[in-house]
């Protein structure tokens, strides 16, 4: 365990403004309850990892972030989540201007079937960001420049971004989420489907969209959430067991449970 | 020893095949399985396939060939003086001068006609059915019946005694070659293999017959009626003489009328189907909750299975005289057979099969895209619009162009609600034709086989034919491209 954060510099205490905040979530699939109370906080430009065994509810969690929940028919949320101090579950909130502020990359990567180019000013679009082509261009340019695919594609930009690698494919959904200048990036097991290079890249990637963006990414790979993230949040069938700076979560846990799962005894 | 029975034991001999090469095998294997090529079933299937499959085939060939034989024999045993007699009751005097000086030579100097006569006389006395039979010539022909149910019995059990023979042989065979080196997996695959082929082999062979039948019937057509004309003419009437002496009796075959009358009632039935059927599949797939979309699917599923004759009784009865007085109404005539009403009922028909095909295809777009468009901040109508529609776009093509050839293929409703009129119009109101109901209206009732009018239905046929297989490929051609783009 040691070996893994050595490397890491020592986090400065953390004095970042408050990004997000989840109070008492719980959230019901149909009878059966997936989330028994969550309390977790966001802290503007850090990355939140968030780990647990598999069908803890950590997904569900993140869902819960965006409202992506809404799109399951029985799925229901109860408790506050709260961005820059609203509510995102108040009625009045339009869900539409929720997602252009926090976005979200998935496991698994799902251009559309359309080329590169309109990819990624698929968002900008959609919230009229942008009116004339050199603007769009402006953003597509930037928006493959910081996922770190621009490089790769500015040649084929009209070809489609289905033809891409799987980790290219996953980078043009990281472009396609940042081009509508969110201001919260979910990200849930991004790189599992990735192989360890492809996965490198995004670690990389997600250490420099921290300087703009607040992160909170699931995943799998416990070396990758000591590698990326500053705060670490362990997920124990439904509870949130206990959140913490990522190295002492690492190195020093203070829940039993928790510290079986990164020892390796179950999950 | 009827065939029914010889099957029954060739069957009952299979199954025997089946355990005994089991047991074979698993006696040969000494016990220990694992010393065996293969599993101890494939040994009895190798044993039982074998055993069935020759046989069955000498069955088949038999049946095929048995009457044929039959009546060759019977026929040429009959004596001069048979013929004649019966030829004296049966046949007209003419015919009869025709034939007496060549009767020496016996049947083969009957005319295929009589033969066929002389023929179901003998099979109807044989059968027992004298009634049938003219009494003037039970005589004659008593010994060629009595010969004839002697063959029969005879010939049963002669195939009776081939199939034993035969598949007793190759269970004999192929027993001894069991053993623990022998392949029988692989044998066993290979025949199924075989069989397949054999199978799809038919399938095809049927198409390409017909194919060919089309065109050579076609090509007879196009003899007496220029291939010009008939593509490009631009009356049809197809009246031609049954006798020389009728008036009016010249014909016309320009399908052109057809065409646009094909075409016009089909685009009527699309501009009903395709926005109905795609928006209600966008609706039952993305839209609907779960109780609807479970009663609503299946309905229109039901919808699609009924028969088109109803449809025709609801253009008839309702569609058309709806159209007709609505026309009354604002003062326009419209013939109760219009291309109007059968083209909306024809859409109303297609609807099902757009909306259940559309609806697949939808709900084959990936959910992940969705989630990407919902995370995004589009709204669902955003998401359909920009993203499901243009990853459903092929198959929503594929599924139009299906529906396409379908309204082009459809008769009843036509039949039924659009005439007979071949006009060459592209008003809704009025009334026009299709290239099914002509073919249809051809064929019913007595034709001479050989006449233009009769052939032409041919010609139209291979149109039809041509028609549907281009839409069929393009609409193949469509799909595949967009695959190559984005799978
Ligand atoms: N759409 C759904 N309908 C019903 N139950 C669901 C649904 N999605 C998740 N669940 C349930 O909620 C619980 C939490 O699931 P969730 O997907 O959040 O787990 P997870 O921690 O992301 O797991 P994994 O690491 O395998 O992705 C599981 O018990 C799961 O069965
Ligand atoms: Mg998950």
């Amino acid at each position: 365990m040691d070996s893994m954060t050595l490397n890491k510099p020592v986090q400065a205490a953390v004095t970042q403004p408050v990004k997000m905040s989840a109070r008492d979530v719980k959230v019901f699939y149909g009878a059966k309850r997936a989330l028994h109370g969550v309390n977790v906080d966001l802290y503007q430009n850090e990355v939140l990892a968030m780990i647990g065994p598999s069908g803890c509810g950590k997904s569900t969690f993140l869902r819960t972030l965006n409202r992506m929940n809404d799109t399951i028919d029985i799925c229901r949320v109860e408790g506050k989540i709260l961005l820059d101090g609203q509510d995102i579950y108040d009625p009045r909130l339009d869900v539409v201007q929720l997602r252009a502020r926090v976005g979200m990359v998935f496991q698994k990567p799902n251009p559309f079937p359309k080329s590169i180019y309109e990819n990624v000013i698929y968002g900008p679009k959609l919230h009229g960001l942008a009116t004339r082509k050199d603007e769009f261009d402006a953003i597509v340019e930037t928006s493959l420049k910081r996922a770190g695919l621009w490089n790769e594609v500015k040649d084929r930009l009209h070809e489609p971004g289905t033809g891409l690698s799987g980790g290219q494919q996953q980078r043009l959904c990281i472009a396609r989420a940042v081009a509508v200048s969110p201001e919260v990036i979910l990200m849930d097991e991004p790189c599992s489907a990735l192989d360890p290079i492809a996965t490198a890249h995004i670690e990389e990637l997600i250490d420099e969209l921290r300087e703009s963006f607040t992160i909170a990414i699931v995943t799998h790979n416990m070396q990758q959430a000591a590698r990326v993230s500053q705060r670490t949040a362990f997920f124990h069938l439904g509870d949130l067991v206990e959140v913490g700076d990522t190295e002492e979560i690492f190195t020093n846990p203070r829940d039993e449970r928790t510290q079986g799962y990164i020892t390796g005894r179950y999950g | 020893m009827s065939v029914t029975l010889t099957v029954a034991v060739l069957l009952f001999l299979s199954l025997a095949g089946f355990w005994l090469g089991r047991n074979r095998a698993v006696a040969v294997a000494g016990g220990r399985i694992a010393n065996l090529h293969s599993v101890p079933t494939y040994y009895g299937t190798y044993m039982a396939l074998w055993a069935g499959l020759p046989a069955l085939v000498l069955i088949l060939a038999w049946m095929a060939l048995r009457g044929t034989v039959m009546d060759w024999m019977v026929l040429s045993a009959m004596s001069p003086e048979q013929l004649e007699a019966w030829a004296r009751v049966m046949l007209a005097p003419a015919e009869l001068e025709a034939l007496l000086p060549t009767i020496a030579d016996g049947a083969s100097a009957l005319t295929q006609t009589h033969r066929q006569l002389l023929l179901i006389n003998i099979g109807n006395l044989a059968a027992g059915q004298a009634l049938y039979v003219n009494p003037g010539v039970i005589d004659a022909i008593t010994p060629a019946a009595g010969h004839l149910s002697q063959l029969r019995g005879l010939a049963d059990w002669t195939l009776f005694g081939a199939v034993m023979a035969l598949a007793g042989g190759t269970l004999a065979f192929t027993w001894s070659k069991i053993g623990p080196e022998f392949r029988a997996r692989n044998n066993v695959e290979r025949i199924v293999t075989a069989l397949l082929v054999l199978c799809s082999t038919i399938a095809v062979l049927t198409t390409v017959g017909i194919v060919l039948s089309l065109l050579f019937e076609s090509i007879r057509f196009f003899t007496k009626v220029p291939v010009t004309e008939f593509l490009f003419g631009l009356q049809w009437s197809p009246q031609t003489a049954i006798r020389a002496d009728q008036v009016g009796s010249s014909g016309a075959f320009g399908a052109v009328p057809l065409f646009t009358g094909t075409l016009l009632i089909a685009t009527i039935a699309m501009i009903v189907a395709a926005p109905v059927g795609l928006m209600s599949a966008i609706y039952l797939s993305e839209y609907a909750p779960k109780r609807v979309r479970g009663l609503v699917k299946p309905i229109l599923e039901i919808l699609a299975g009924v028969p088109t004759v109803v449809y025709g009784f609801f253009a008839i009865l309702t569609v058309a005289p709806f159209i007709r007085d609505l026309g009354a109404f604002f003062g326009i005539p419209i013939s109760s057979q219009s291309a109007l009403a059968a083209g909306v009922v024809m859409g109303v028909m297609i609807v099902p099969f757009v909306s259940s095909l559309a609806d697949d295809v939808i709900n084959a777009v990936p959910q992940s895209l969705r989630d990407g468009s919902y995370g995004l901040g589009a709204t669902k109508s955003e998401t359909i619009r920009q993203v499901v529609m243009p990853a459903a776009l092929p198959g929503i093509v594929g599924a139009m162009l299906l529906a396409v050839s379908r309204a082009i293929g459809e008769t009843m409703i036509v039949v039924m609600a659009a005439g007979l009129q071949a006009s060459l119009t592209l008003n809704p109101l009025a009334s026009v034709t299709t290239v099914t109901v002509q073919i249809k209206s051809i064929l019913v009732g007595d034709q001479e086989f050989d006449s233009a009018k009769t052939l032409s239905v041919f010609a139209l046929g291979l149109v039809l034919f041509l028609v549907t297989l281009a839409l069929n490929v393009i609409a193949l051609r469509i799909v595949q491209k967009y695959r190559e783009k984005y799978d």
